[in-house]
């Protein structure tokens, strides 16, 4: 009897879990037929490569971001270093490609250090990424005063790839999703990772090194936005200082519209870059359509955040520590 | 019996560990046979968990030494413990909620890697778990989060005993049952049994005496971070263990005239009623002291009480102004920016007030007057809290509570860290305050302090489960109801 109610209620769980996972791609379905009922020309390859230009270095920067949710940490300062990589991009690595390609492996040393320093010094993560930030736009504001550069031919043959059938955004998207999803969620080294958001001490106390963790999880950060600063030059052909500063809060809405938490390990690589996705095509194509005009926009995001959210905490299992 | 080096699995001599000034333990040494079903039982603070963290490596000895197999282990970390194949399951789970059952078993595991480590993870625990606790119903593909606490311990048993690479030689198990029903804790203790047989060696902690009596091959005894007794488990019974925990009950008796004879007397202050247990009842002029094992609901209680002076629950009845004195003075007790004057002010505020500004004169003569009276030891009292010891910001904490209106002062194990003298000047004051007419309710660990109280309830599992007057109060006692077992 009190097996068969606990397993009632583990399926009742286990389905609100379901539904709760497939919440970003609902929100994401949700988006699209808004988009195919206002404008259903923009359903079609053409409209999709166009709506969905930037999505891949979004994408790629809310990954960078979930990585360092996923140990309980956020990292602020992911958008100016964004727009850093930008600039290194379009000056460094088509002038001088080793000069560039050792100062972007150099980023991410410099987040894996950043990773180690937050946790022998037990430093509140908000506080360090943000100075980061400022370190970082005033490295790109001195390499690249003004807008400019050009980005390396190769990186935008990449980028203007025409696939037949699937648009490339689409493409480079699941192809993402899938990597991820298979590094963090599917190997063994990426149960550790998660699990020192669950619980830092238990991965202590099994013997793990939490340092190691701290920095791998940051400099995963750090490769992720080197690929995304990369992939926006690509796309956008060159630089500006400024370029990636949206992309830091962009980033952090994109996790946790994924489904992932601020705290407690729980990211889903496969619902940030759906979220990234929605956040994307709910950003312009979506508002334009509607006709709300461009000083609305960034209001109207907000908007469809708050209610993504509100709908999550409609049908999360309630428990003492879920 | 005594064993050789080579004959013990672990061998500790003469471990010590200080925290700070506090002494947790004061040279333990104990050897542990292969194949032995080791008992450890103590009261509060008896050193049991330290000693626990010193074998899983997670804490070093400040002196002594620790041997598995004979060798000395200079540098001990938990990762060479669990190259030792010495496995803990502690107290405080320690699983991943936010990962499954089978990824929890990997985190124990640094052998379950590589291409297809989900499936042999899987197929581990759920043997393990099949193989201890038949009809556990748990899936290695839940996640933690959705387990219920007894479940979740029951995961962490069973993962304790998987084994991949290393052998496991030693496990520790720090109440594993506290979380299980009767069923469930009885499938545990005939897997211990096995498991030894089997030659594994294990280190049992459990405040249910008759689940040690049973289990265990011997039995240690701590008190006060030593070993006190230790002998064949047979050779005991609950009495005896008891007593070798309660040591010999000749401690000093400190005098109070006040003897049990006027209580009802005065009006009562506050009753409570604990779930299913004795109804807790202060009156005025009385200290009444809450007692068990920690975190058995006294902590709870408190602050139910505190609650309800300022907004009414059922079962709860206060009928005066309520202070408390909080027990983790860092956490929840003072303000770290602020002088002790305005840390002893702040539950006085109405009575410091001029017009809408608190008036500096008056809060400087509240706290001129408690400097004077409960001994501060600070030449101004405008400095910053911080620049007083230990001791002194908790008499700042004690004077907050006197000096406002509070005819009832509740008091969270306040004592926790503070040296002997100070102790001695509050136990005055708070003898000297409830001759005043004050009803303190004063939650303790340290069952000396409870020779101060009028009037002793004891909690367990939540509930007051005996009512000892003073003059029935004895330290055996108190430690047999908090030991009394539910069966």
């Amino acid at each position: 009897m009190a097996v068969a109610a606990a397993g009632n209620e583990a399926s009742a769980l286990a389905s609100r879990r379901l539904l709760r996972a497939m919440l970003p791609a609902l929100s994401l379905a949700l988006v699209l037929a808004a988009i195919a009922y206002l404008n259903p020309r923009a359903i079609s390859y053409f409209g999709f490569t166009l709506m969905l230009n930037l999505a891949v270095p979004i994408a790629l920067a809310t990954l960078a971001q979930m990585f360092v949710i996923a140990g309980n940490d956020l990292d602020l300062s992911i958008g100016p270093f964004v727009g850093f990589v930008g600039c290194v991009t379009a000056t460094w690595l088509r002038d001088t490609p080793l000069l560039g390609a050792l100062v972007l492996l150099g980023c991410i040393g410099v987040y894996a250090a950043l990773g180690a320093l937050i946790h022998l010094r037990n430093l509140p993560s908000i506080v360090v990424t943000l100075g980061m930030s400022f370190v970082w736009q005033g490295l790109a504001i001195l390499l690249l005063p003004k807008p400019g550069g050009k980005a390396p031919d190769w990186l935008q043959a990449i980028m203007g790839l025409k696939p037949p059938l699937v648009p490339f955004p689409i493409i480079a998207a699941v192809l993402i999703a899938a990597i991820t999803y298979f590094g963090l969620m599917r190997t063994s080294y990426g149960v550790i990772l998660r699990g020192t958001g669950g619980n830092a001490v238990a991965i202590g106390r099994a013997g793990w090194s939490l340092l190691r963790a701290k920095a791998a999880l940051f400099a995963l950060t750090g490769l992720f936005g080197v690929l995304s600063g990369m992939a926006l030059i690509g796309i956008t052909t060159s630089a500006d200082a400024n370029i990636g500063n949206g992309y830091t809060l962009l980033s952090i809405a994109g996790v946790i519209l994924g489904g992932g938490e601020f705290v407690g390990g729980r990211v889903s690589p496969i619902g940030a870059v759906l979220g990234a996705l929605t956040m994307a095509l709910a950003a312009s194509p979506l508002l334009t359509f509607m006709h709300i005009p461009p000083d609305w926009q960034v209001a109207a995001n907000g908007a469809i955040l708050i209610i993504v959210l509100a709908a999550r905490v409609l049908i999360t299992p309630k428990g003492p520590d879920l | 019996m005594s064993l050789g080096p080579q004959q013990s699995l672990v061998t500790l001599g003469g471990v010590e560990k200080h925290f700070g000034a506090v002494r947790a333990l004061a040279g333990v040494t104990l050897q542990i046979a292969p194949g032995e079903c080791l008992g450890l039982v103590g009261h509060n603070g008896a050193g049991k968990s330290t000693l626990m963290h010193i074998l899983s490596g997670n804490v070093a000895p400040s002196a002594g030494s620790v041997s598995i197999s004979g060798a000395v282990q200079g540098a001990f970390s938990p990762a060479r413990a669990r190259d030792l194949g010495i496995r803990c399951v502690f107290q405080e789970l320690s699983l991943c909620p936010n990962l499954t059952v089978a990824e929890n078993t990997r985190v124990f595991h640094g052998a379950l890697a590589g291409m297809g480590w989900r499936g042999k993870a899987s197929a581990l625990i759920a043997g393990k778990l099949d193989e201890i606790f038949p009809g556990h119903g748990i899936s290695p593909n839940d996640l933690v989060a959705d387990l219920s606490i007894g479940r979740r311990q029951m995961v962490e048993v069973a993962r304790a005993f998987t084994v991949t690479g290393q052998p496991a030689r030693l496990i520790i198990l720090d109440e594993p049952t506290s979380s299980l029903d009767g069923h469930t804790a009885g499938q545990l203790l005939a897997f211990v049994r096995k498991a030894v047989a089997g030659g594994i060696s294990c280190i049992f902690i459990s405040h249910i005496l008759g689940e040690v009596l049973r289990t265990c091959d011997r039995v240690v005894v701590m008190r006060d971070g030593k070993v006190v007794a230790a002998d064949r488990a047979n050779a005991f019974d609950r009495q005896k263990l008891v007593a070798a925990m309660g040591g010999a009950a000749s401690a000093a008796e400190t005098e109070r005239p006040k003897t049990a004879a006027t209580r009802g007397l005065a009006g009562v202050r506050v009753r409570a009623r604990s779930d299913g247990g004795i109804e807790l009842a202060a009156h005025a002029g009385e200290v009444v002291g809450l007692a068990g094992l920690a975190g058995h609901g006294q902590t709870a209680l408190l602050l139910a009480i505190f609650a309800a002076a300022s907004a009414k629950r059922p079962g709860i009845e206060v009928n005066a102004p309520v202070a408390l004195v909080a027990g983790d003075r860092q956490a929840d007790g003072i303000f770290p920016q602020w002088s002790i004057s305005q840390n002893i002010g702040l539950r006085s505020i109405a009575a410091l007030r001029d017009g809408l500004l608190i008036s500096p004169a008056r809060e400087q003569a509240l706290a001129d007057r408690w400097r004077d009276k409960i001994g501060i030891r600070t030449p101004d009292m405008n400095n910053n809290i911080l620049s007083l010891s230990g001791g002194n910001q908790q008499k700042a904490l004690f004077a907050r509570a006197l000096a406002s209106d509070a005819q009832i002062v509740l008091m969270d194990d306040p004592m926790r860290g503070v040296d002997f003298g100070t102790k001695l000047e509050v136990y005055g004051l708070i003898a000297e305050e409830a001759r005043a007419g004050r009803t303190f309710l004063w939650y303790t660990t340290e069952t000396e302090e409870l020779k101060n109280c009028d009037h002793v309830y004891i909690f367990r599992n939540g509930a007051i489960v005996a009512d000892l007057a003073r003059a029935e109060l004895t330290e055996e006692k108190v430690i047999h109801s908090s030991f009394q077992e539910a069966v």
